[in-house]
């Protein structure tokens, strides 16, 4: 990895002659960097393809040693009303894909599907010991199938119903209180920063248990109050990336609809807001994936109810049941993992804005 | 005035759902509360850290905690640094589309990660296994099911959660000034020298806070274990992790007063370890302009 090699010599040291051989060692590094990098990149995405190949599988190919990595069947030949495996046997020098119609434990009989009206080849040997042949045949019915037994309408439901408005109460309340810390001078600012930055530092299990307790006592529990209410009541990473994407838009604007006589809820939402857009898209998508993908909280507070559970939970509890069939637990896992991809592949640019934001510029 | 309004919904949630739990936490340890109450609650004064110091799941669970943070922790903090190197290589072609998708698992559901990894680490039908296979590895381990190799199984399974740190240590490997390196170049510094005495100092900040952020990740860690084997802690207790066991005690055992003692535990061993870390950063994290 040789990653800070960025500045080359400059053209006058070397003689003139060095040019090409250097050009030529430049082209080598960036090949085998590249290379490199393409197989890293290979390597950490890989389960990904293997969930996607899974999930189209019969039960019967992924337990079967020698199938294929692609979704397959065996290959069979009808041959006078009746299905015969095909294998691939070696004859003569070459392997040709022949139809076994009748095992023996010293010759088989065989069929070529290409020419069945050749008649039977007779071929000695194990038949055992023959690979056999598979034709690709992705299960697309797995999907439906995981559909079905996921109940994925009604989750899907809960979940965008959940992420939805978790989202709404994050980005209001954070907008709020990241406007009071950008634009107001009052006593103790910097100590309740300090303060709000601290809890991104803090445990959650030490405050676990109360706060269940306090939601059991009101009664919220197998409710979506416990995961809902505490979105309006601001975070501190939301908070943070606001608060410093406002510090960077100037407050002339602010000053000018304050002489014009705009009060501070007024020059938020007319000057603020229209300017920070981008910010506000950022927590939007953050806090819409993070609660797509939240599966302690949901947990917790809604063991008891299926039927309020997001897919997090839903998944899970699936796996819990059907863990003796891959191909539906990857079905049911790709269904799930669909649109939070789809939401970053198009708003890649704010995910990673928001995390330089809360991560660099402190 | 108004800035106090205007701070007031988290002034609310940091009240409601911060100090006043983190609080309560720390008085529930000394009593005997518990979610059925059938003895009347009363102060118990330090029986329930008593038993704490006799309990030996506690701390066999906390050794397990610190086992996987000794693996975990490191390759948290090297792994992004050194993808987010290869990314700012200038050798690269294509470096955007790579960091699209390096990041792109980022977004995975938690539990889908878990369960594809889960696959993908199966002792017969996974692909780990069937690469190691391939280059002639003949009995390859039994990841998640076998003690000795259940902790690299379970940090392979958190890899998939490392965009968001490649994404900072990126950031900061490009704030760097491009002078630094043309001076280093100048005086003939290597490759390893020019990271040893540049690159490195340059974005200690960004290391500094993926290794905090880390540590407070890594002492709570059971959510794997939870989704993998339902918390059984098995094999063999390996993945009993200290959270998980606190989870148990008050999930499944109710028991609210042991639950908060192990709680506040585990806040103090994590403010010790962070506390410990910020006083030696003053050594070896460079803050431009602060000297």
């Amino acid at each position: 990895m040789d990653a800070t090699v960025r500045v080359e010599p400059p053209a006058a040291v070397g003689p003139v002659m060095a040019r090409r051989p250097r050009l030529r060692r430049d082209g080598i590094r960036t090949f085998v960097v590249t290379f490199f990098a393409v197989a890293l990149l290979a390597a950490f995405l890989s389960p990904m393809l293997r969930a996607v190949t899974t999930a189209v599988k019969t039960p019967e190919q992924i337990t079967q040693i020698g199938a294929p990595l692609y979704p397959a069947d065996p290959a069979t030949f009808e041959w006078q009303g009746k299905d015969y495996p095909i294998y691939e046997v070696p004859i003569d020098g070459q392997t040709r894909q022949l139809a076994l119609t009748r095992k023996g434990r010293v010759t088989s009989e065989f069929v070529d599907p290409a020419n069945p009206d050749a008649g039977v080849i007779t071929w000695e040997g194990s038949w055992r010991s023959l690979p056999q042949a598979w034709t690709f045949a992705p299960q697309w019915a797995n999907f439906g199938e995981a559909w079905r037994l996921l109940d994925f309408p009604r989750l899907l439901f809960n979940t965008v119903a959940l992420a939805a408005i978790g989202t709404f109460g994050t980005v209001l309340s954070c907008t709020l209180v990241a406007y009071g810390f950008a634009r107001f001078r009052f006593p103790g600012r910097t100590f309740l920063f300090t303060l709000l930055i601290a809890t991104i530092f803090l445990p959650a299990a030490v405050t676990l248990i109360p706060t269940y307790t306090i939601f059991l006592k009101l009664g919220w529990v197998g409710t979506w109050l416990p995961l809902l209410v505490p979105a309006f009541l601001a975070n501190a990473y939301d908070v943070f990336l606001l608060r410093q994407y406002l510090m960077t838009i100037p407050r002339d604007l602010d000053e000018a609809a304050a002489i014009d006589g705009a009060g501070p809820l007024r020059t938020l939402w007319s000057v603020i807001i229209p300017q920070a857009w981008p910010g506000l898209a950022a927590v939007s998508i953050f806090t819409f994936v993070y609660s797509w993908n939240d599966f302690f909280a949901p947990l917790i507070y809604l063991s008891t109810k299926p039927e309020l559970q997001p897919l997090s939970v839903g998944l899970a509890r699936f796996n819990g049941v059907h863990y003796r069939d891959p191909a539906l637990i990857q079905a049911g896992t790709l269904m799930t993992l669909i649109i939070p991809v789809l939401l970053f592949i198009v708003f890649q640019r704010f995910f990673t804005r928001g995390i330089v934001i809360t991560g660099v510029e402190k | 005035m108004w800035g106090y309004l205007f701070l007031s919904p988290w002034i609310v949630g940091f009240l409601a759902f911060t100090l006043i739990p983190m609080l309560a936490t720390l008085g529930f340890s000394f009593t005997n509360i518990n979610l059925a109450q059938e003895t009347p609650l009363t102060f118990v004064g330090i029986s329930n850290y008593q038993r704490l110091t006799t309990d030996p799941q506690a701390w066999s669970s906390l050794a397990v905690t610190f086992r996987y943070a000794a693996i975990a922790l490191p390759v948290g903090v090297i792994l992004p640094f050194a993808v987010a190197m290869l990314l700012n290589s200038r050798s690269l072609r294509g470096s955007s589309a790579f960091r699209v998708l390096f990041f792109l698992p980022y977004v995975v559901p938690f539990v889908a990660g878990v369960l594809i990894w889960q696959g993908m680490l199966n002792a017969e039908t996974g692909w780990v296994n069937g690469f190691l296979q391939t280059i002639g590895i003949e009995n390859p381990p039994n990841w998640l099911n076998d003690t000795g190799t259940v902790y690299p199984a379970l940090v392979m399974i958190g890899i998939w959660g490392i965009g968001a740190g490649i994404i900072v240590n990126l950031a900061g490997l490009q704030g760097i000034p491009t002078e630094l390196y043309d001076a280093a170049n100048i005086d003939g510094a290597g490759w390893w020298s020019t990271l040893r005495h540049i690159t490195l100092p340059m974005v200690s900040p960004v290391i500094f806070y993926t290794l905090i952020l880390g540590v407070v990740e890594v002492l709570q860690y059971f959510l794997v274990p939870l989704v993998l084997n339902n918390g059984t802690g098995d094999p063999a207790g390996s993945t009993l992790f200290f959270n998980l066991y606190l989870y148990k005690q008050f999930f499944t055992f109710q028991n609210m007063s042991y639950g908060a003692t192990l709680a506040w535990l585990l806040f103090v061993v994590t403010l010790a370890i962070t506390l410990v870390l910020f006083a030696t950063a003053r050594r070896w994290v460079y803050y431009a302009g602060e000297r």
